[in-house]
């Protein structure tokens, strides 16, 4: 090493510095101290974001939004208010009015948790939050169905009804299960979508059918 | 100068989806620039005293700074270790990995006996096939509990329906594993759960069938064919499977009469019995037979006002 006794090291060449990610002044306040800002913001804030994917569902493209800022807020209030919906649509409401609600909110919930089991069994590349976001979410044709459903019972409960009923419910289960299919069918290997749309067709097809046999007394 | 730390970025890790972990991860960074900023404000009046990194008058602060990053650390890492060990669902992973073709084959064999029984006979261990049908089984239960207006007391339909076709499903092929333990047959837990899976075809079939077109001499034809045929093969498989002409006897002969009796007990438990019981009571419109015994006004009245009117004919 004899010939590197005369290296030497210039000033201007930095070899010492900061090793700290320099964070700039302004972000730690405008992204942590949200505790800061009004009610209405906050709130405003969420309710945007679960409108934006209400709109999402309502006309599904191939859009990433719903699965990148997943929450389970819309999803809630829809399993709420189906199962709000739902309730007091039996022969003897004094007794079933109770296990109705306690019936579709399970039934929502353990069904989506099944089918995002199966999903990831499957080879699916989705979280398990995304797919119960997006299972969630895609249940609002169907609640659009419940109250159209109710109005028309409302009116009468004949055939016309009925036939009416049947239409919508119809029309509503196979958009939800687009919607969700649109979503939920691109994270696994191609061969294996069917498999994937199967136990998504009989959970909308659960829902549905107990949308159309809800008869109110 | 004292507020030279490194800071880890827990905010990029490995799960992207919005865990509760990049939560902690944003806490854990806030708690570091806090930190930071402390550490500047006081070094800089410190800076003159002494230019160590803890300087003594911090000391507290980033002493106590660094244990509860530690034990955070500590925690997360434990907490993700219990997560991984018990979360686990790779481990029934290899049981879902079929194909669609796959699942249909096997759909259309399970309605075919198999004539080879002298062969031990293949058995697919997959559990998709088996899971979506019980899946089906329950949806077509609940359709025809539905249809036949039937009241549940303590309890509801879908408990019922859900209830009774997993119990079926894994307490018979408990069961039958159990036996075939007894009986030296050579079948696995996971075989045996396919085999009756796939068993239930043929009750799904006849089910969706006689839910919606109600007549009982249909249902007995298809509880005849098509129920037999599947459990003729889940009864030949068997057989092939064991040696001995008792043992053959005992499994496939409780097999037998386990799945053909459950077919019977879903068609008629959750089902309009014919209305021609209280065709003889005069009085109004009567409600559909129920599956609960249960006094009904309207039908005791009716009793009262027939009896009633028979005493007064007489006299």
């Amino acid at each position: 090493f004899s010939g590197l006794a005369d290296v030497s090291i210039t000033e201007d060449i930095p070899v010492e510095g900061e090793i700290t990610v320099p964070v700039g002044s302004h972000s730690p306040d405008e992204d942590f101290s949200t505790l800061d800002e009004p009610v209405r913001d906050t709130i405003m804030r969420d309710l945007k974001a679960v409108g934006k994917k209400f709109v999402h569902v309502m006309y599904p493209k191939k859009s990433s939004a719903l699965l990148r800022d997943w929450d389970l807020w819309g999803p809630l209030v829809l399993c709420v208010s189906l199962a709000l919906m739902l309730q007091g649509g039996s022969a003897d409401s004094k007794d079933d009015g109770g296990p109705q609600f306690a019936e579709v909110f399970v039934i929502i919930w353990f069904g989506a948790v099944v089918i995002t089991l199966n999903s990831k069994l499957l080879g699916g590349t989705i979280s398990f939050f995304q797919s119960l976001c997006v299972l969630g979410y895609c249940v609002l044709p169907l609640t659009v169905a419940m109250l159209v459903c109710r109005l028309v019972l409302l009116a009468g409960s004949g055939t016309v009804s009925f036939v009416i009923r049947l239409i919508v419910v119809v029309a509503m289960f196979g958009w939800s299960t687009l919607a969700s299919t649109a979503f939920l069918a691109d994270s696994q290997p191609p061969n294996r979508k069917a498999l994937v749309v199967y136990p998504i067709f009989l959970f909308y097809f659960v829902i549905s059918w107990m949308i159309l046999t809800f008869t109110p007394q | 100068q004292g507020g030279g730390s490194a800071v880890i970025d827990m905010e990029n890790m490995d799960d992207t989806s919005g865990s509760s972990f990049e939560d902690m991860g944003e806490m854990h960074q806030r708690m570091k620039e806090e930190e930071e900023e402390e550490a500047e404000g006081e070094a800089g009046a410190a800076e003159e005293e002494d230019g160590e990194f803890l300087g003594m008058k911090g000391l507290r602060g980033q002493l106590g700074r660094q244990v509860a990053d530690q034990m955070w650390q500590v925690g997360k890492r434990q907490a993700s270790r219990a997560f991984s060990l018990y979360a686990n669902i790779d481990i029934l992973r290899p049981y879902f990995d079929v194909e669609p073709v796959q699942v249909r084959a096997r759909l259309l064999e399970s309605m075919i006996p198999v004539k080879m029984i002298n062969f031990p006979q293949k058995i697919a261990g997959e559990l998709y096939g088996p899971l979506m049908l019980v899946f089906t089984l329950v949806a077509i239960l609940l359709h025809g509990m539905k249809t036949s207006d039937t009241i549940i007391r303590e309890g509801t339909l879908m408990g019922t329906a859900i209830g009774t076709c997993f119990g079926y499903w894994l307490g018979v092929s408990s069961f039958i594993y159990f036996l075939a333990y007894l009986c030296n047959a050579q079948i696995t837990m996971v075989q045996m759960l396919s085999l009756l899976g796939y068993g239930l075809f043929g009750h799904c079939i006849t089910l969706f069938v006689t839910y919606n077109i109600h007549l009982h001499s249909l249902f007995y034809i298809f509880w005849l064919g098509v129920g037999g045929l599947s459990t003729l093969r889940m009864v030949a498989v068997l057989v092939s499977r064991t040696v001995g002409h008792t043992q053959r006897l005992i499994l496939c002969g409780t097999l037998a009469a386990l799945h053909m009796l459950f077919l019977l007990y879903l068609h008629f438990a959750y089902h309009k019995v014919v209305e021609g019981i209280l065709d003889t009571l005069e009085g109004p419109n009567m409600p559909p037979f129920q599956r609960v015994a249960r006094d009904i006004p309207i039908v005791s009245n009716a009793v009262l006002n027939t009896t009633a009117k028979a005493v007064a004919l007489t006299l």
